[in-house]
């Protein structure tokens, strides 16, 4: 701790930390720009200037930069210095010289930095009279608008783009004030991350396309705190909505998972809520057709779902209160998994290692921390893009620590980058082809999905002796093993995408043999592929896998079937799927969106998406996280609880506080529920904010008289915008505003320091207790034929989820199902790049992609939006060129870094 | 007695010497000391002791500077010695002359500066327009090898050395110490936050040194002929020769190597002939184009560092640029700015957005249209483009000739209000 | 159906030649990054082509293996990267303080006058293309320009006019 002095007020700060960043912890209003909490200073917007005093005694100071100034101690400065004052004045002064009038129509209007920055530094008059520069923007692809008129030259942008996000298609060109930044040609912008762009520029260049063409200013969205449903890392997001469809969705801050930043998958992964498609209306089969029905012949039908034979199959894509209720309705024993039985062994591998003390799940943040990773077997960005953009901050931690040794501040972005040139901290990747990590890996092992299991076991074996015995010699393997042994805070990194249990069993084995070293428990991230695969997980019995239920419906032990937000074509093949619901003689399906498994139904009911309740979701780590409702269906939709539990409608509360006392586990889930005692006189939350306009007249082409607020006796907040005002004591913050921060970066005024936790807390429970002791784990190798190539499923960020691939943006990127190949095994099938192939020569159709970096004799399957029957197909597969399969996408778009190119 | 170690080789009607005549006039004589024996630390002393000032234009002696490098076993094994011959000060051409003239005298200083703080690379950082001069260069670089001073195991000393000539692509702030580092890795010349200095952490991440061309020329005589006789060289308090030149309306403009502390008039009225028939002397800025303006009243004092500060200006580069009495002020300062916003590197905002407005409104006083609203903005910008309040020197250079001149040459300005025109144009 | 599948770029690399390749292979020795070659591979190309063209920047982020955007950030950033044709001759004209007080105003207005273009203009016969320089360090001789590699000094209207028509006269 340091003192320094603001203004003759004497603060307790932290002296690594720079003097900006420690008066806006302190609360203080200090003008910023290139600064970012999470990327340090470099001084060059000049907007944070200050007077330093050398002492007391010094009257006359001099002008210095706040975040380019240490904290330490005895640090003396003046934010109200009128040369100060003045010298931010002229600085917003210079940056809206050129800057276009057109606050009225900007989409960042309301919301932008700049406009909070020009007033608190009390800029108001125009006086350059002279030409302004302008310039032209650019096409940037289905998700972001640019708009460089508007720029003010902070260099946040390419900062967080490259340097960040490790992205390498956007850059400052030319210089002066022509600076310009953006892509060296019109283009898509390639980065997973580029939607931050949004939030990270200070003003309008960077917005939000599709929120842009559905415009609505940011305090008439009605807004709650939500949780991302795109994968299982469970960022924590804020979506908008105004008239009945959901806007957009923008970042919320969760210290501990996500921070400031979410992938396009989460953001703009969610129109399918507004889609025409959506399942409105409850259905039940008529003869041949689904119809409409009575709210009688509904409940009868409804009711008739009870009994010894009924089954249900849970979902990893619902809620933990969707899939309680429905194993409550069946009961526990007929409670059955909804994902594909070789993803739940390894999930159910998952929470026994989520429960055994040598290991910690790192959250987001932890992960961070992190000097050296191996990775075995998962593409982290196609599976749980966050964590990856985590690990890029990871292999930074020795840039740091070269920092430290040189007594370089870690927040003097620059000078430490400089500094450590391309030394970054460990990172190995195994995987059977090149991932979008591999720039920043140091190591990256690619082999067959039959040989990484034991490479893996090999490297456990190098750390700890006690671990099974596998010998090798590559250099490789014990240099990575070293790495692990020597870091400070090493990582482990797999999960259940790959379908390869060996790969956890072994990754595990490393984590082991590191604890057998260290004696510290170690951080073993695994990660599985949707939002509640975990939460799912926890509540049904570990031998009810989805391969027993279909069995049961096919052989008749179980003749009807409740199946909850889940088609089941993707998880089991539809040979099974279909000989299972073609033989019961009642499938009762909720979902929001059609699937095949809706058109099997005989009684279909509409669910809510995301934003339309309240829920909680369990992510990789075991962290339960509550996500509130952000509007209300305007269907006859309900939550897919609703319609399972027994008194329909039963308060989510009850049925929280249900879960938390009846479900082993989840002991800890009803403290997510806020605490009612905060709230004076029971008022509630406001979900509109206070400026919420046109409330009266929204409604006036209906019905000129205002209509009565909904009421939402559900929740602890309303509908309205009558309430508790936001202020940091606010118990649950929706949107960050706080007085003169219009802007996302009010944030810090909630936080309990600056990249510290919200002073509402919101970080989630940890529901799995660690307190048991396990053993090596016999690691399991794929058999695999020695004819055709070795199946290996790949991911895709944008097509591999199922919601989110329903979304118009996210369709706009996605490619066919693709088959990658090496360039060798393409040659000798006689394939070129972009050709049509057949998979085991039936029906299903991918294209050919070449890639340079991927195993010989291995096959990378990505099989689109289920576009492939994958759980057909075997361990190894069989390629045929086709010739008349018309694919409509191709793989146009596809970002990866070693596409094949003929005779390179 | 050598009195102009500098340019005693430098003929400009003829080629430089090659490396055998350079060798006959006490050539290399400071390298052949070091393989007698001479330490690193033996050469650092003798130039602090020297009380050599950097010619780059800051005046930072040069042995202090050096002391900070790292040195030992704990210190980085890579280090780089950097030569700044980006000279693209306006007014600025005394490299030039060095270079083009004497280069072995340069290759000789940066194998000593090398040498001393143990870089086994080192760079010239040569502005592209500089064809004569790369061509000199490479003759001297290539002969240097040729004899062992340069290459491995120099002299069997156990030290090596490669010097790498590098044209920049083109830009003032190259010659900005940090942003040059940044351009000699390929990447966009902005300039970089100190701390961390380049000592500590500069090309690549590593400890380098960057001198100026003259800074560096200066070191062979210091070495070769000792500090004693260094110190000899002036009678002031600063030691040394100095490149000093003159450019604009005198009758023989040009560049002479003079002792530290000539005076002024001497400068002009001795080596510049005086002012051309039918000109007078108005002011000058004595040490390039981000230096204050001078007046006439200040022909007698000496020309060295400090007494130039006392009236608060800079010799920087030593080549004055002299304005006359029927060319117009606001036109000269608005050609700076005009420079000066053109070759701001567009990373600090005061800078990009604070330049090219006072060039807009040099534009109009040049149209006649300035007003004294305009004027007013032009006073603000002095104090918000100074010293501190940009990211690097560059825009505080700026405001030397448009603070003083504003000053100076106030009546200037109000004709221009006065009269709507610029009242030197005919 | 396999033609077009890909989107990157409609711009194609083109080949570099083997001088090209040469000189860049040279300069890979001479830094430790390669970073810092892509710029002198910039100037490489531009001494062969006379300018860097999109498919001379791509032919060097595929040699260099260096990402096209953070060529063109430095491309654009510097004075003497041309990233437009220029022609056969490039004028390199200084404007600076010292050729300003010495009347290089009336030389640009005859250089203009007589090529028929002003700054950034290239003449219709491809022969010169007409730019401004900072500071050429030659200011006791102003005004001065340089034509190709060569330095003009203490220009006057006619030996302007001489100079043109020297480099008319070449080839
Ligand atoms: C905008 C700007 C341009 C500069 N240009 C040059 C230059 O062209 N040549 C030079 O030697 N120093 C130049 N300098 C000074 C250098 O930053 C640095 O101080 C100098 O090279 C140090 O050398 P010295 O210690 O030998 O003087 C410039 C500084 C600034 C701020
Ligand atoms: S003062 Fe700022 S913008 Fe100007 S050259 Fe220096 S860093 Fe660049
Ligand atoms: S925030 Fe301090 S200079 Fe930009």
């Amino acid at each position: 701790m340091a003192e320094v002095v603001v203004d003759g007020v004497v603060y307790k700060v932290n002296p690594d930390n720079n003097m900006l960043q420690e008066c806006l912890s302190q609360g203080l209003d200090l003008p910023y720009f290139c600064w970012h909490p999470c990327m340090g200073s470099v001084g060059a917007c000049r907007q944070c200037a200050v007077k330093q005093y050398r002492d007391a005694d010094d009257k006359d100071g001099v002008l210095v930069m706040a975040c380019m100034t240490p904290a330490t101690d005895g640090t003396i400065i003046s934010i109200e210095d009128p040369q100060a004052k003045d010298m931010r004045e002229k600085v917003i002064e210079s940056l809206m010289i050129s800057h276009p009038h057109d606050c009225p129509v900007c989409e960042e209007g309301g919301e932008c930095h700049l406009q909070d920055m020009t007033l608190m530094s009390g800029h108001n008059y125009r006086r350059y009279d002279k030409k302004k520069i302008t310039h032209r923007n650019q096409y940037l692809g289905p998700f972001i608008n640019h708009e460089m008129n508007r720029c003010i030259t902070c260099y946040r942008c390419v900062r967080f783009y490259d340097d960040y996000a490790g992205g390498t298609d956007l850059a400052a060109q030319a210089s002066h004030h022509h600076t310009y930044f953006g892509r060296y040609e019109e283009g898509v912008l390639e980065s997973e991350f580029s939607g931050n762009l949004v939030e990270v520029c200070p003003t309008g260049v960077f917005t939000d396309k599709a929120f842009s063409e559905n415009y609505t200013r940011k305090w008439d969205l009605q807004v709650a705190p939500s949780v991302c449903t795109g994968c299982s890392v469970g960022c924590n997001t804020t979506p908008g909505e105004r008239y009945g469809s959901l806007r957009r969705i923008v970042n919320r801050y969760n210290s501990e998972i996500n921070g400031y930043f979410i992938c396009d998958r989460g953001r703009f992964g969610f129109d399918y809520v507004n889609s025409e498609d959506r399942i409105k209306v409850p259905l039940t089969l008529n003869g041949t057709g689904m119809e409409a029905v009575s709210d009688e012949e509904l409940q009868a039908a409804i009711e008739s779902y009870r009994g010894a034979d009924v089954i249900g199959i849970a979902s990893p894509r619902a809620s933990n209160e969707s899939n309680f209720a429905l194993r409550s309705l069946v009961g526990h024993e007929n409670f059955y998994s909804g994902i594909s039985d070789s993803e739940h062994e390894a999930t159910q591998l998952i929470l026994s290692l989520a429960r055994d003390t040598v290991f910690n799940f790192p959250s987001v943040r932890e992960i961070e921390k992190a000097d050296a990773i191996l990775v075995v077997g998962e593409d982290i960005t196609n599976i749980a893009p966050r964590i990856a953009l985590a690990l890029r901050q990871s292999v930074k931690n020795k840039a740091k620590e070269l920092a430290e040794g040189c007594n370089i501040p870690t927040w003097q972005d620059a000078a430490v980058k400089e500094l450590a040139q391309h030394d970054r901290s460990p990172l190995a990747i195994l995987s059977s082809f090149t991932t979008r990590l591999d720039d920043v890996a140091s190591d990256v092992l690619i082999d067959s999905p039959s040989a990484l299991p034991g490479i893996a076991s090999a490297i456990a074996y190098k750390i700890s002796d006690k671990a099974p015995s596998v010998n090798s010699n590559e250099n490789a393997n014990s240099r990575i093993a070293d790495q692990l042994v020597s870091a400070k805070r090493p990582l482990v990194i797999a999960g259940s995408s790959a379908g390869n249990i060996g790969l956890i069993q072994a990754a595990a084995n490393i984590a082991r043999a590191l604890n057998d070293k260290r004696g510290e428990p170690i951080d073993l991230c695994l990660v599985v592929p949707e939002v509640n695969t975990i939460g799912m997980s926890m509540l049904v019995n570990g031998t009810n896998s989805l391969g027993v239920a279909l069995n049961k419906l096919q052989s008749g032990a179980a003749t009807k079937v409740i199946v909850l937000e889940n088609d089941l074509y993707r998880h089991a093949s539809s040979t099974e799927v279909d000989a299972a619901l073609d033989k019961a003689n009642g499938v009762l399906v909720i979902d929001q969106m059609p699937t095949r498994t809706t058109a099997k139904a005989s009684t279909l009911l509409p669910s809510t998406s995301f934003s339309e309740h309240e829920a909680t979701y369990v992510n990789y780590e075991g962290r339960a996280q509550l996500s509130f409702q952000v509007h209300r269906s305007h269907t006859s939709a309900l939550p897919a609880w609703s319609w399972l539990s027994e008194q329909q409608r039963e308060d989510i509360d009850v049925l929280i506080n249900r879960c938390a006392e009846e479900a082993p586990n989840f002991n800890k889930l009803d403290n997510l529920l806020p605490d009612l005692n905060e709230f004076v006189a029971s008022m509630k939350i406001p979900r509109q904010s206070h400026r919420y306009s046109g409330r009266t007249a929204m409604k006036a082409n209906l019905n000129v008289h205002e209509p009565k607020q909904p009421v939402d006796d559900q929740s602890v907040m309303s509908f309205s915008m009558e309430g508790i005002p936001v202020t940091s004591d606010t118990p649950v913050l929706g949107a960050a505003w706080a007085p003169a921060w219009n802007s996302n970066q009010s944030i810090s005024k909630f936080q309990e320091e600056v990249n510290g936790e919200l002073k509402q807390g919101h970080i989630g429970e940890l529901l799995i207790e660690r307190n048991e002791s396990g053993d090596y784990l016999d690691v399991t190798t794929p058999k695999v034929s020695d004819s055709g190539l070795q199946l290996s499923i790949a991911y895709q960020i944008f097509g591999s989820d199922e919601l989110s691939a329903k979304s118009s943006r996210i369709q706009q990127r996605m490619t066919d199902a693709y088959v990658a190949i090496s360039p060798s095994d393409a040659q000798s099938l006689g394939l070129n790049q972009g050709d049509e192939v057949s998979l085991d020569s039936n029906q299903h159709v991918a294209v050919a992609c070449i890639r340079s970096k991927i195993k010989e004799g291995t096959a990378a399957l990505y099989c689109g939006d289920n576009d492939i029957d994958r759980h057909a197909l075997g361990a190894t597969i069989a390629l045929t060129k086709i010739t008349d399969a018309n694919l409509s996408r191709g793989i146009k778009g596809l970002i990866v870094s070693d596409l094949y190119e003929e005779g390179c | 007695m050598v009195t102009k170690p500098l340019t005693k080789n430098i003929d400009m009607s003829r080629p430089p010497l090659d490396i055998n005549a350079y060798e006959a006039n006490d050539g290399y004589q400071s390298i052949k000391a070091i393989a007698a024996g001479l330490s690193p630390g033996d050469v650092l002393q003798v130039v602090k002791d020297s009380g050599l000032k950097g010619r780059g234009g800051a005046g930072f002696p040069t042995g202090l500077k050096w002391s900070f490098v790292p040195q030992g076993d704990n210190a980085p094994k890579q280090k780089y010695f950097v030569v700044n011959a980006d000279e693209m000060e306006p007014g600025t051409f005394k490299d030039r002359l060095l270079m083009e003239g004497d280069p072995h005298l340069l290759l000789e200083g940066m194998i000593l500066g090398s040498y001393t703080i143990q870089a086994s690379v080192a760079y010239i950082f040569l502005r592209g327009e500089y064809k004569a001069s790369e061509n000199t260069l490479r003759q001297a670089i290539s002969e240097a090898y040729d004899k062992g001073y340069l290459g491995k195991n120099i002299l069997n000393t156990g030290f090596d050395l490669d010097i790498i000539l590098h044209t920049s692509a083109g830009r003032y702030i190259c010659g900005e110490e940090t942003a040059l580092l940044n351009a000699l890795e390929g990447k966009r010349a902005n300039p970089r936050a100190k701390p961390p200095f380049p000592q500590v952490s500069g090309l690549w991440g590593k400890p380098t040194i960057v001198n100026n061309v003259e800074t560096v020329c200066n070191l062979p005589g210091i070495l070769t002929y000792g500090v004693d006789w260094y110190h000899g060289l002036t009678e002031g308090i600063d030691h040394g020769t100095k490149l000093f030149g003159i450019s604009g309306r005198v009758k023989t403009p040009g560049c002479w190597e003079l002792p530290l502390g000539v005076t002024i008039r001497e400068v002009i009225e001795k080596y510049g002939g005086g002012m051309r028939e039918g000109y007078g002397l108005r002011a000058f800025l004595p040490g390039g184009g981000s230096t204050d303006f001078m007046l006439p009243e200040h022909l007698d004092l000496p020309f060295d560092y400090d007494e130039i500060a006392k009236v608060g200006s800079r010799l920087a580069t030593g080549t004055m640029i002299l304005l006359d009495d029927k060319t117009c002020p606001v036109g000269m300062i608005g050609n700076l700015m005009k420079f000066f916003a053109h070759e701001s590197c567009g990373f600090c905002t005061p800078c990009r957005d604070g330049l090219p407005w006072v060039d807009e409104i040099f534009n109009e006083f040049e149209s006649g249209r300035g007003s004294e609203k305009d004027l007013q903005i032009l006073h603000e910008h002095v104090d918000y483009l100074g010293p501190g309040r940009t990211f690097c020197a560059l825009a505080p250079g700026a405001t030397a000739p448009l603070g003083s001149g504003l000053r100076i040459f106030a009546e200037d300005f109000h004709r221009h209000i006065k009269e709507k025109r610029c009242p030197y144009k005919h | 159906m396999s033609e077009n599948l890909i989107a990157t770029t409609a711009i194609k690399a083109r080949q570099l030649s083997e001088e090209e390749i040469k000189e860049i292979e040279h300069e890979l020795e001479l830094y430790p990054d390669k970073q810092a070659v892509g710029l002198e591979a910039l100037k490489i190309v531009q001494k062969h082509q006379g300018w860097v063209s999109d498919e001379s920047l791509l032919a060097i982020s595929k040699y260099l293996d260096l990402p096209v955007a953070d060529l063109e950030s430095v491309a654009t950033f510097f004075n003497l990267v041309y990233r437009q044709p220029v022609g056969k001759n490039v004028i390199l004209f200084c404007n600076s303080v010292s050729c300003w007080i010495m009347g290089c105003d009336e030389m640009r207005t005859h250089i203009n006058d007589k090529l028929g273009v002003d700054f950034g203009g290239t003449t219709e016969d491809g022969r010169f293309t007409f730019l401004p320089v900072p500071c050429l360090g030659d200011c006791d001789r102003a005004p001065v320009m340089m034509v190709g590699d060569d330095l003009h000094r203490n220009l006057t209207p006619e030996k302007i006019n001489q100079i043109i028509s020297d480099y008319q006269g070449k080839a």
